[in-house]
Order: structure tokens, then sequence, then C-alpha cells
């Protein structure tokens, strides 16, 4: 029972976290309440017994991807939306095109839903197969990291460097050749 | 036990909240991190999934997923500073032409 409920609370802050983010208009809170969200999320993936994946999530998204956000933000301190005279008078703004627009977002998740619930299993409890220690460990998931996936991994590796490249040369100012 | 279905419809409300976040949303830093919040929701079914399946690929893949949004979010941002140095905006709409 605690594990339902423990469940219930995460699933819950991540999804009123994220609705949060696109709710509101200040760019500062939105990635706030991202890390909530992502926090949150640990939490399931803790739940799933992947503690890799839920320490990664913290540490990669919430600390560096949502620091860099955090940085950009304050960096370029810009003006919030809806001030200005173009947010409301924008076409996207009219009653009917919100209303169409809110039937398609219902309509989405309910196609992913059931989408997703097709899968093979999916009313089984997860967690009924497998070896939790197995799956969990991080010995396991490294070897098989460096064995089956070498490929991928060396591969990620230029795409971070290439991102790295991108982000200075884009960045740059115009005058400083 | 929680069944796998729970994952997979939080994950499914979430990619919908992200989805429209990016379509609702007019300030280009609130729409990358809608783009984060799809990326979580699917990386949330494939861990779901390597469990249901005692399958460790699930989170292989979540740990490429987050290495290719940690680039996208640096080249994003660097795009980002880039535009707002030209128009002082960060309305979408503003960028409307391919060259200036």
């Amino acid at each position: 029972m605690p594990e339902t409920l423990v469940f219930w609370a995460l699933s819950g802050m991540a999804i009123l976290a994220s609705a949060l983010v696109i709710g509101q208009r200040n760019p500062m809170y939105s990635v706030l309440m991202l890390i909530a969200s992502f926090g949150a999320l640990a939490g399931l993936y803790i739940q799933l017994d992947a503690p890799f994946v839920a320490v990664a999530q913290i540490i990669i998204y919430a600390g560096a991807i949502m620091v860099l956000f955090l940085f950009v933000v304050m960096l370029l301190n810009a003006p919030q939306e809806d001030a200005a005279e173009w947010d409301r008078s924008h076409p996207l703004r009219q009653r009917g095109v919100m209303r169409f627009g809110a039937l398609l977002a219902l309509l989405l998740v309910i196609q992913l839903t059931w989408a997703l619930l097709q899968a093979n299993g999916a009313d089984l409890p997860v967690g009924a197969r497998g070896n939790p220690e197995a799956l969990g460990s991080v010995r396991t998931l490294g070897r098989i990291l460096f064995t089956e996936y070498v490929f991928a991994f060396e591969a990620t590796s230029i795409l971070i460097l290439v991102a790295m490249l991108g982000a200075v040369v884009l960045a740059r100012r115009e005058g400083d050749r | 036990m929680i069944p796998l279905s729970h994952y997979l419809v939080v994950s499914a409300v979430l990619f919908a909240i992200g989805t429209a976040g990016v379509f609702l949303r007019r300030n280009l830093i609130t729409i990358l991190l809608s783009i984060e919040i799809m990326l979580n929701a699917v990386n949330l079914s494939f861990v779901a999934f390597g469990r249901q399946f005692g399958n460790l690929d699930g989170q292989i893949i979540v740990f490429f997923v987050m290495t290719v949004a940690a680039a996208e979010a640096a080249v994003g941002l660097a795009i980002v500073i880039g535009l707002y140095r030209h128009r002082e905006s960060l309305n979408p709409d503003a960028f409307a032409s391919l060259k200036w």
C-alpha cells in the first residue's frame, strides 16, 4: 500500500509541476517547476528499480541542463510574455481556437494512452518478471553499455563534442572573428 | 504492486502536456522546456517497459536520450541567445524571416 501511495504522490507531483511549467508566464518559474517535475520523475525511477537512471536524472537533468536554462533566463533577462500587445491580439488567442486546441490535447492523451495500453502485458504489475538486483545494478548496466552498445556510446561522445563546438560558435559575438 | 498501465498513462499525460506547451507558449525558452518534458515522458515509458520485461535496454536508451537532450539544450540555448541579440525578443513570431 505505501508503494501505491508513493506512486500517486510522485506522479501527481510530476504532472502538476509539468502543467505549471506551461501554465504560467515567467520563464524563471517554469524552469524551477521543471526541476520539481524531474525530482518527482527520479522518485518514479527508483520505484522502477532503476537507481542509476534516477541519479543521472538528478545530476544531468536537474543539475546540469536546468542550470544551463536558468543561466540563459537570467542572462537574457527577457520580458515576460503576455505583457505586449502582439500577445493579446494573437490569432491563437481567440476562444474558439483555444477550445479546439484543448480538445486536440485531450484527444492526444486518449490516443497515446490507448496506443500504450495495447502493449503486451500492460495490466501485469511492474516487477513481476526479472530480478530487481540484477536489473538495478550499475555493474550490469556498465557492462552492457560498453559491450553491446559501445558504438552508440562512442557516437554519443562525438555528438557531445559537436554540440559543444556548435554552442561556442553560435553564441559568439559577431565581431569576435 | 503498480500495474505497468499506470506508468504509461502518466507518461502519456506528460507527453501531451509537453506538446501543448510547444503549441501554446510563445516564449522560446518555455518551448525548449516543453521539449524536455516530452523527452522525459518517453524516458519514463522506456524505464517502465524495461522493468516490466526484465530488460536493461530501456535504461541504456534513457542514458542516450539524456545525452541527446543535453546536446539539444546546449545548441538550442546558443541559438536562442543569438536570436535575442538580433531582435531583443523571445517571441517565435518575431523570427519569421530566414535572413536579415
